[in-house]
């Protein structure tokens, strides 16, 4: 009995003291780990769309989106690029579950007019040297000045307008129907998106 | 046996991957580029040398009948902290390893080193087991990393290694490549062990 009691109180102060050193490390890097994923998404909305002086992660529109397998609410965001107040460019993240390795991520920016200014590929799960390609400029500036109604959104062997990545079909198809499937869902929200403007 | 041969074991007669074989998961997963087997030994070498001390100092006031729960929360804890620091301040490394960071807890090496050194020797010494074997762990991921990486990208460190007219070995970045690399490493590591017969490894 006498045993158990000090195996008990050895786990137990061993437990507490790691518990209070998580939570003060916890506390020290939650700052800087919040600003880095903020960073992140800065970065990509900066390469997507054309030059703003406006703070697009505090100036956003969220949307929702349908509901996941669990019935929780899936949103979707959008950031919005201001020049001088005026808005010029909108950005958005799509997410491709049809990728060969997992889900691709990818920011997409429109313009006003809803042409895409440009796309990045945030994260991917694809072979390296095939699939990852994807994230070359080469790929991504395929969608450059492209719209819902100037391109057929598809690779070229599904009788589209859109080279595929040799060796790599499966992962261009991912892409191009998710940015296809964000086009959409921006032409039919967009009064919602550019309209709650102040 | 002296501090110095305690922290030079790690890096040939112990060393933990090539003659332990241990911790074979981050070893085969990461080493696609020579910097993540870098980050990820670093990041091993650190909770390795901590846990040790930590487990070292509390040698006698853990009773062994829970030595191995009072192991696993020490190492979880600074695997957390390992995990949290990366995230906050190497962001670029730390997506790049992702999941293999929170599964260095479940790293043999450490438990290992925990169960078999640190447990029964006093601290300088832990410390010197902690390092050696940590840097000779990071030393054979860097190892790995670089040849894959050269072999299979034409890069190394993200340096262009050969000209531009270099076709990249694709396998050897593919899960393939890892045990191949390793298993050549192995035999040549165990040529050179039978070539110095004074040196018996076991």
């Amino acid at each position: 009995m006498r045993d158990i009691l000090r195996l008990t109180i050895v786990l137990t102060s061993i437990c507490i003291v790691s518990a209070i050193a998580l939570a003060k490390v916890y506390d020290l890097t939650k700052g800087p780990i919040a600003y880095q994923k903020r960073l992140e998404v800065l970065r990509a909305i900066k390469t997507v769309l054309p030059q703003y002086d406006n703070e697009p992660d505090r100036d956003m529109v969220v949307l929702p989106m349908g509901v996941d397998k669990k019935g929780e609410e899936i949103q979707r965001v959008f950031y919005r690029g201001r020049k001088e107040g005026r808005l010029i460019g909108v950005a958005f993240k799509v997410i491709s579950p049809e990728g060969y390795g997992g889900n691709i991520e990818v920011m997409v920016g429109l313009l006003q007019d809803g042409t895409i200014h440009g796309v990045e590929v945030l994260s991917h799960l694809e072979t390296p040297g095939l699939g990852a390609k994807i994230r070359e400029t080469k790929f991504k500036d395929r969608f450059k000045n492209r719209n819902l109604t100037n391109t057929t959104w598809a690779v070229k062997k599904d009788a589209g307008d859109i080279d595929a990545i040799t060796g790599a079909t499966i992962s261009s198809r991912a892409v191009i129907k998710a940015i296809k499937e964000g086009l959409e869902f921006y032409r039919d929200q967009e009064a919602g998106i550019v309209g709650s403007d102040q | 046996m002296t501090i110095a041969r305690e922290f030079t074991k790690g890096f040939w007669r112990e060393n933990p991957i090539f003659r332990l074989v241990l911790g074979m998961c981050p070893t085969l997963a990461v080493t696609t580029a020579a910097i993540n087997g870098i980050g990820m030994g670093l990041a091993t070498t650190f909770v390795l040398v901590c846990s040790n001390v930590v487990i070292s100092l509390l040698r006698n006031f853990i009773p062994s009948r829970v030595r191995i729960p009072s192991f696993i929360v020490v190492i979880a804890s600074f695997v957390t902290i390992v995990d949290l620091v990366m995230a906050g301040f190497f962001y670029q490394l730390h997506k790049t390893l992702g999941l293999f960071i929170p599964l260095i807890v479940v790293n043999c090496i450490i438990l290992g080193r925990a169960e078999a050194f640190a447990s029964k020797h006093p601290l300088t010494d832990s410390v010197a087991d902690g390092l050696g074997m940590g840097f000779g762990f990071t030393l054979s991921l860097l190892v790995l990393g670089s040849i894959r990486e050269v072999l299979g990208n034409g890069t190394l460190f993200g340096a262009p290694a050969f000209g531009p007219g270099y076709f990249p070995f694709l396998v050897m970045i593919l899960p393939p490549g890892a045990f191949i690399t390793l298993g050549f490493l192995l035999a040549l590591m165990n040529r050179l062990a039978e070539d110095r017969p004074s040196v018996n490894p076991f």
